[in-house]
């Protein structure tokens, strides 16, 4: 009886192996395909190879570079606003929550247009530095404008997680903290910091991920000039028509995702042993 | 100047008035129970203490010294909350050094301390577990630990038994007494457990609606609550609106019976509190009012009975066993009959009437 029931209900996810096959495996092994074969369909590990190419290696530092970058940034600015927000003393604390949260309901490629408008020479921001005599900066096409637009897409990202993790500590224990005579900097570091680690660590994952593999904002802020290695790909998919290469240089970049994600999640284990006397 | 004293401390929330000019005092060495109902205002008195809140008007003192806006972590205070409130992120011995290490004391002194609160707590040998591989028992004693090892002048207790099963929180009960003697601190103990505060403490402040009710002995607060609600409160009672006709001399259910306190004046209004271990039953004609039994339950100790005098129900506890619909009558030698005033204000008839 039971057993049939198991049947029944496993039955019922289906669907769900139906598309993860449709919309991840199948995908998967087409770009596999691809990235193992050559333009004539024969068997190659060139286009793997094809990483060592100078310029595909400094795309992809660059972008590792420009992600590290955007991520330090992004905890940085995260973790005060999460911590002042959870510590809001107002009854309707979703909906300041919801406010940071708004601009990830916008479309994403309006918000970037939106920042090159800013930047530009005769933008808003050199409009303003004018008017206040402080002269004009070419920010536009810079590295630091593709970190700026990526701090500002990814930033919800860090806030989020961070925040969850905040509101999962009892106040009872930073209450304990005070108790015993911890000052608010030693509450901070050796009950907040180390308790809200997952929340930490999940947000640098998603923003850590997208600011790796991104290559619409280089796109629009970097003018063709800052080349990350999503840029490439991009470029061997669409201008170069190699699908070929995209594949392949797609692989290494997963490899260096998963690398990066499984180090974070090590880190994530190791948390739980507490810190040493 | 006593040891601890509250100054008419007024402490409200989103407008509601928890505490209204709150006066209070507390003996060095004493063992002090708040004991209320919940949003009685009895957690907010110790939350005050503890530095966790600040008042909106009045002073408190320790030792002579204002300490109103003092902030928690300079407070010779230190507290046991009731969800224990462990850093879940340290071991044990890492929880206990926690306040130590912030004093800077040295290692030596700190695995000393540690070493000597395992002991009290009989946890010898805990030092690294983790806090997940406790029961909630041990966590509690654990949370005690951490909280003596800094040596406060006063100990804080949340509530600590209530989560614990009945068994555990007797020998906790009877532990924390021991606890206090060996530490010769003062211990300030919040709970809604009647019985626990009985049994452990030397003072209890019964508080309802942000006022203290009465402040006693156990036996003070027990053999004469001062108002209705105390007597409800603790233990169980009849409690019966009667007429003090003169001294020693009281009117309820519409029979005279003598009593033996005195100096209410004569026609007064008065609430008569009468223990149900205190009623005897007899043959009927033979007590002061006839009865008729309509419910008897076994409680282990005792029977608990019901008698329906009229329209008035007593509740009873004997040992000896009776069959509902028995005819009996009702005895009260004059000393177990407790004579309380009337609530004398408006304010204080309000609280009555919320209570019930």
């Amino acid at each position: 009886m039971i057993s049939k029931l198991r049947t029944r209900t496993s039955f019922l996810a289906g669907p769900y192996a139906l598309w993860v096959l449709i919309c991840t495996v199948l995908p998967l092994l087409f770009i596999l395909y691809y990235a193992l074969t050559n333009d004539n369909g024969h068997f190659t590990l060139d286009n793997f190879t094809a990483i060592a190419d100078p310029i595909h290696l400094k795309s992809l530092w660059l972008s590792f570079q420009v992600a590290i970058i955007t991520t330090v940034i992004c905890l940085i600015m995260a973790y005060p606003a999460a911590l002042i927000l959870h510590n809001l003393k107002i009854s309707n604390k979703s909906f300041v929550v919801f406010l940071f949260i708004l601009p990830m309901w916008m479309n994403f490629m309006l918000r970037i247009l939106a920042w090159q408008n800013i930047l530009s020479n005769n933008g808003i921001l050199n409009n303003i530095l004018k008017f206040l005599g402080l002269g004009t900066i070419h920010i536009l096409y810079t590295k630091s404008a593709v970190i700026l637009g990526m701090v500002y897409d990814f930033l919800p990202y860090m806030i989020l997680p961070i925040y969850n993790s905040l509101s999962k500590i009892n106040d009872d224990i930073v209450e304990a903290a005070a108790d015993l005579g911890a000052k608010w900097h030693t509450i901070l570091f050796r009950i907040t910091l180390p308790l809200s680690k997952d929340g930490i660590i999940s947000g640098v994952i998603m923003v850590f991920v997208p600011s790796l593999s991104s290559f619409v904002v280089s796109n629009l802020l970097g003018g063709g000039k800052v080349l990350l290695i999503g840029n490439v790909i991009e470029q061997e998919f669409t201008l170069a028509r190699n699908w070929n290469l995209g594949s392949g240089l797609s692989i290494i970049l997963m490899i260096f995702v998963l690398l990066s994600m499984s180090i974070m999640n090590n880190e994530d284990d190791a948390g739980k042993g507490g810190m040493p006397l | 100047m006593e040891f601890i004293q509250f100054d008419k401390v007024s402490k409200s929330y989103d407008g509601q008035l928890i505490l209204d000019e709150l006066d209070l005092n507390v003996k060095e060495n004493s063992f002090v129970t708040l004991l209320g109902p919940s949003g009685c205002g009895k957690t907010t008195t110790l939350r005050l203490l503890g530095g966790f809140e600040k008042p909106d008007s009045g002073n408190i003192y320790l030792n002579g010294t204002d300490i109103t806006l003092l902030p928690a972590n300079l407070r010779p205070i230190n507290t046991v909350f009731q969800k224990y409130a462990l850093f879940p992120h340290m071991t044990i011995a890492e929880n206990i050094a926690f306040g130590l290490k912030i004093q800077k004391k040295s290692q030596d002194y700190i695995n000393d301390k540690i070493k000597y609160a395992l002991k009290l707590v009989n946890l010898d040998g805990f030092e690294n577990r983790d806090i997940d591989s406790l029961s909630g028992g041990q966590q509690q004693r654990i949370a005690i630990a951490r909280a003596i090892v800094n040596e406060p002048k006063v100990l804080l207790l949340d509530e600590p038994l209530g989560a614990l099963d009945l068994k555990l929180r007797q020998s906790m009960q009877y532990e924390l007494m021991k606890l206090k003697q060996e530490l010769g601190i003062t211990f300030i103990y919040v709970t809604h457990d009647q019985e626990e505060a009985l049994t452990m403490s030397d003072t209890i402040v019964v508080m309802n609606q942000g006022y203290i009710q009465q402040i006693g002995t156990p036996e003070d607060i027990y053999n004469e609550p001062e108002n209705a609600f105390v007597a409800d409160f603790i233990g169980e009672s009849n409690i019966i609106e009667g007429i003090m006709i003169k001294d020693e001399l009281v009117q309820f259910l519409g029979v005279q019976v003598p009593c033996v306190d005195k100096g209410f004046g004569n026609m007064k209004p008065v609430d008569v509190v009468i223990r149900p271990e205190d009623v005897e039953l007899d043959q009927p004609g033979k007590g002061f009012m006839d009865g008729i039994i309509t419910g008897c339950i076994f409680k282990g100790v005792h029977y608990e009975l019901d008698v329906q005098c009229g329209n008035w129900e007593w509740m009873v506890h004997t040992t000896k066993y009776f069959e509902v619909g028995q005819q009996v009558s009702l005895n009260v030698i004059p000393f177990n009959i407790q004579i309380m005033n009337k609530p004398a204000s408006e304010d204080e008839e309000v609280l009555k009437e919320d209570d019930k």
